[in-house]
């Protein structure tokens, strides 16, 4: 099941540049919550906050507080390897790993956290294809082809696979479905529709279509600030900030 | 500013919109001072007028659709597009509404002119004025203007009722001026409508701009 995600004074710096100035959101459990604003207003450093992955980058802090369910991400004693177990993450760029199979694709988590059962792995790698809406495409060249001579609409739907292996209450999605064409970009989009069912999804996305379509809740970032916060449809019909309505109806600049 | 073929195509909607409205507007004029001069002339410019009205309203709901297609507006523009939309039909009604008159008018030709005891023209002038400020509201994108046409509307639903009553009376007393008595109820009736049309202007007007549904009362202050 998904857990809810509360942030409180979130602030993120790259070295002396101040990315983020003190976000503070809850999302709830189990929705879809789409992330929207220019080239460089902290979207994608706000979400790769929520897995601990903004600190991997020489230089880069973190403030505030983020929880996700009980877990508190920053919290003393929180390690985060098992932040980003349970918190997904799916990125703009299908990126499979080249020389495994598609079997070895979607069990590497699992084998990375000591999984060895051979068929508790069997039925894992089966269902997270199934939730990622590509076993009936895969099925037969599951242990012969490799993750990389699959298209990459197929490949996007691998590297769901994989993040959805591990089991996580969150999935985060950097523009999932930019690089794909408009049949792919469907399928992710009709999948991130199912996937809520069972996780709460956050996705950074530029296509702002994309965001009406598929999420419930939309957030609005500019120059590092969240300016709005609300139900999608209230953002894509009568948006509470004029700087919103100005971006989303392309009168920015 | 960004997407500018995008607010070229808003741009070239409002005009062609207003374009329209000044002939639906034109139209309940003519009919009215056809019916005051008992004008055939008059009557038969608003005939004419009704092709090109309809023609307008075509390309009109083309040029929305396409903008809808190809643009995918949201927020204010959406808003906007959908009050195009919509104002459109009620423009369309509208034009309608005078060819309605003007057939009346035609038939009161037939008929020996009597003096009613009821000011058609005055009706004709608050329902008039209330598309006029509609459309003014439309214009400058005015929800306060917009608001102040809906509190008329009673005005024009009262005076509807009262012709009504009068001629009643009057065709219980006359039997004789039957056939004109009810023309005027019809011609008020007419008006009555033009009334109810302006109102929905105005309504697609406070809900572009305020993005507020305000239709049948609700959320009215």
């Amino acid at each position: 099941m998904g857990v809810g995600i509360e942030v409180r004074g979130l602030r993120a710096w790259f070295g002396a540049s101040e990315a983020l100035h003190g976000i503070s959101v809850e999302m709830r459990p189990n929705t879809v919550t789409a992330i929207i604003g220019p080239s460089g207003c902290g979207k994608s450093t706000f979400v790769r906050c929520l897995n601990r992955m903004h600190e991997t980058i020489p230089g880069a802090r973190v403030e505030g507080e983020v929880r996700i369910g009980s877990t508190d991400v920053y919290g003393n004693g929180t390690p985060a390897v098992e932040v980003r177990r349970r918190v997904g993450m799916v990125f703009q760029k299908p990126n499979p790993f080249p020389t495994m199979t598609i079997y070895d694709n979607v069990a590497a988590g699992l084998k990375l956290n000591g999984f060895r059962n051979r068929r508790e792995l069997d039925e894992t790698v089966e269902r997270s294809l199934h939730m990622a809406a590509l076993w009936d495409e895969v099925k037969d060249g599951l242990k012969k082809q490799s993750g990389a001579s699959l298209s990459g609409g197929q490949q996007q739907r691998l590297c769901i696979a994989r993040a959805l292996a591990v089991q996580p209450e969150v999935l985060l999605m950097d523009e999932p479905a930019s690089a794909l064409d408009p049949i792919s970009t469907a399928k992710i989009e009709d999948l991130i529709y199912q996937l809520k069912e069972r996780f709460t999804v956050v996705i950074v996305t530029h296509n702002m279509q994309q965001a009406a379509r598929v999420a419930e809740w939309t957030g609005f970032f500019l120059m590092g600030d969240l300016i709005e916060f609300d139900k999608t449809q209230k953002i894509f019909t009568t948006p509470g900030d004029k700087r919103t309505e100005d971006y989303i109806t392309g009168r920015f600049g | 500013m960004t997407r500018t073929r995008f607010h070229e195509g808003l741009d070239e909607l409002k005009d062609r919109l207003l374009r329209m409205a000044g002939m639906a507007e034109q139209s309940i004029t003519r009919a009215i001072n056809a019916y005051r001069e008992r004008d055939r002339d008059q009557c038969k410019l608003v005939f004419a007028s009704e092709a090109a009205i309809n023609a307008d309203e075509r390309e009109i709901d083309e040029l929305a659709v396409d903008l809808l297609a190809l643009q995918q507006p949201m927020a204010v523009d959406l808003r906007f597009i959908l009050a195009v939309i919509k104002i459109n039909a009620d423009l369309e009604r509208v034009g309608d509404q005078a060819v309605n008159i003007a057939e009346r008018v035609e038939q009161l030709l037939t008929v020996p002119a009597v003096e009613l005891p009821i000011d058609i023209p005055l009706m004709a002038e608050t329902a008039s004025k209330m598309i006029r400020m509609a459309l003014e509201s439309f214009v400058l994108g005015d929800a306060d203007l917009a608001e102040q046409v809906l509190t008329m509307d009673d005005t024009v639903d009262r005076m509807n009722h009262d012709i009504a009553d009068v001629m009643i009376e009057l065709i219980k007393k006359s039997p004789q001026v039957t056939e004109q008595a009810m023309d005027a109820i019809i011609i008020a009736r007419n008006l009555e409508r033009v009334g109810d049309h302006a109102t929905n202007i105005a309504e697609d007007v406070i809900f572009w701009v305020r993005g507020a549904d305000v239709r049948h009362h609700l959320g009215r202050s």
